[in-house]
């Protein structure tokens, strides 16, 4: 793992390498930008954001089986709404957002609330490679190596109380850094919860990196959760509060629209948004739709989590 | 008679080259990593951008004192049409790929396909009966009523893209403001017409609707 002490320069406040190299062809393209408007930004013509190495274990809990996708397809379609309701906008928008320094504030209902900086995060514990699917809300869906560990290495170490029974998290609100809630469509700052349960599950993953590197800033950087089983609204990004709770925690999209998005949102092929269908997907790269699987395919692993719930009326 | 062809010439061109863009993106994959959703976003946004421009012709036609802007807005609405064929076969073969017990759930319970498809009825009925024949056929008032069918299509075509969206229903807003001003353009020179016939406009060869 690689992680200096910070210089006076960051990383991007540098030229990305790529574009450096590339620095005629970018001053070659500027009239046709006046000419095309954003069209210079475009995705495959777009450098993907500097990010740092990282060196990680392989993990039993990785999904075997799946075509990953291109890192380029995961870094350019984006759900990032503090950076723009479009899929192409949060890698633009991003592309400068501070993630250092940075820390996590731990809370709550725990005997040892703290707060731990990335670089402890980083350290806590060996870093694996996870791939997941990642099925969105939306009924689109990808295939991720992800780089993290589980989120219970981070939580155990704050003893949680018998009082604790949800988890509530929150992203990094910064409107010098952010859109609005009224740019961005919905309140800020985003937050999220999880039943103790849940996030304590090994399959639920405190992810700081993806593709062999750390996050770039769209897909959440510096630490977010990857949880495979859920929408992928529920994986939160850019983390600053964890907050061990008694009650169940507001959560975003659900405060946003209660009847499209549940707390739960457990990938389920059953439970049609009320203005589309769940039943199939399309995997980014791929023609046609497949079928969307119970708990994204980890029912073997999860399912138990919910015996005896109405996963219908709890969706 | 010359200039007035070589303006549709420019006019037919201007309505292709948002093909020709989507097809020049496509052929240098920049069309995102979701090329079916960018697709039919793209070809949907054509469709209402084109309808909100036939509706301008009428108002355009009074304002401007140039009635002769009517001999466009054929074209301009079966260009209106054509994207949404795009949009709708975008759906139909490449979303769905004939998976009708899909398309059929979606067109009954999905409202803002419902909608949507309604609106594609609409246009589909439009462009056939476009031609001199059937307004003939129809006779000019029957044919102007058929097409003030116009107005449902924009406005289900506006509420078609505010149900689809997540969140952020900044654009679909703001085509419902154009289409509130168009047919509230409508409604007010309807009355006032009531009041005070205006000054009758040149005779053009193709018929008026208002």
């Amino acid at each position: 793992m690689l992680i200096k002490n910070s210089p006076d320069l960051r990383y991007s406040d540098v030229t990305p390498k790529s574009l450096y190299f590339n620095r005629r062809k970018f001053l070659a393209g500027v009239p046709a930008a006046f000419l095309a408007g954003n069209e210079l930004l475009s995705p495959s013509r777009r450098a993907l954001a500097a990010t740092t190495k990282l060196q990680t274990v392989k993990s039993p809990l990785s999904t075997s089986g799946e075509k990953v996708n291109s890192e380029e397809d995961v870094a350019s379609y984006n759900n990032y709404y503090e950076f723009g309701t479009g899929k192409d906008e949060p890698q633009v928008r991003a592309r400068n957002f501070r993630t250092s320094p940075w820390t996590v504030s731990i809370e709550g209902e725990c005997a040892k609330p703290r707060k731990i900086s990335i670089e402890e995060i980083m350290k806590l514990a060996p870093l694996e490679e996870r791939i997941y699917r990642h099925r969105c809300v939306e009924a689109w869906s990808i295939v991720v190596p992800w780089i993290g560990y589980s989120l219970s290495m981070l939580l155990k170490q704050a003893e949680p109380t018998s009082k604790a029974k949800f988890v509530a998290f929150e992203t990094l609100y910064d409107p010098k850094q952010m859109l609005s809630p009224l740019q961005a469509g919905i309140p800020l700052p985003y937050v999220e919860g999880l039943r103790l349960d849940e996030a304590m599950h090994p399959l639920t993953l405190l992810s700081v990196g993806m593709y062999g590197g750390t996050l770039p800033p769209q897909d959440g950087a510096p630490v977010r959760l990857v949880i495979p089983w859920k929408y992928g609204f529920k994986s939160i990004k850019s983390i600053v509060k964890i907050k061990f709770v008694g009650g169940q925690p507001p959560a975003t999209w659900n405060e946003y629209a209660a009847n499209e998005y549940g707390f739960y949102s457990n990938v389920n092929p059953n439970r049609s948004h009320p203005r589309w269908s769940q039943a199939k997907e399309r995997r980014l790269g791929e023609f046609g739709r497949r079928d969307t699987l119970m708990f994204n395919g980890y029912a073997d692993q999860v399912a138990s989590l919910y015996t005896g719930m109405d996963l219908i009326k709890y969706y | 008679m010359r200039k007035r062809r070589w303006s549709k010439v420019v006019v037919f061109t201007l309505g292709l080259a948002p093909l020709f863009w989507l097809l020049w993106r496509a052929y240098n994959h920049r069309l995102s990593a979701n090329p079916i959703e960018f697709i039919t976003h793209y070809t949907g946004d054509w469709t209402l951008r084109l309808i909100v421009i036939t509706l301008c012709v009428t108002p355009a036609r009074r304002i401007l004192k140039r009635p002769q802007l009517i001999q466009y807005r054929r074209m301009i609405g079966l260009f209106a049409f054509f994207y949404a064929s795009l949009h709708f076969l975008t759906y139909l073969v490449i979303d769905k790929f004939f998976d009708w017990h899909e398309i059929l759930t979606d067109i009954g319970k999905r409202t803002y396909i419902t909608v949507g498809f309604t609106a594609f009825v609409i246009l589909t009925s439009l462009a056939i009966t476009s031609t001199t024949g059937w307004i003939r056929r129809l006779g000019g008032k029957r044919w102007q009523r058929l097409h003030q069918l116009i107005y449902l299509a924009i406005v289900a075509g506006v509420i078609h893209y505010y149900w689809s969206v997540k969140s952020d229903v900044r654009d679909p807003i703001l085509y419902g403001f154009f289409a509130a001003v168009l047919l509230g353009y409508r409604v007010w020179v309807g009355k006032s017409k009531k009041t005070a016939a205006p000054p009758p406009l040149r005779k053009s060869p193709e018929p008026v609707a208002r």
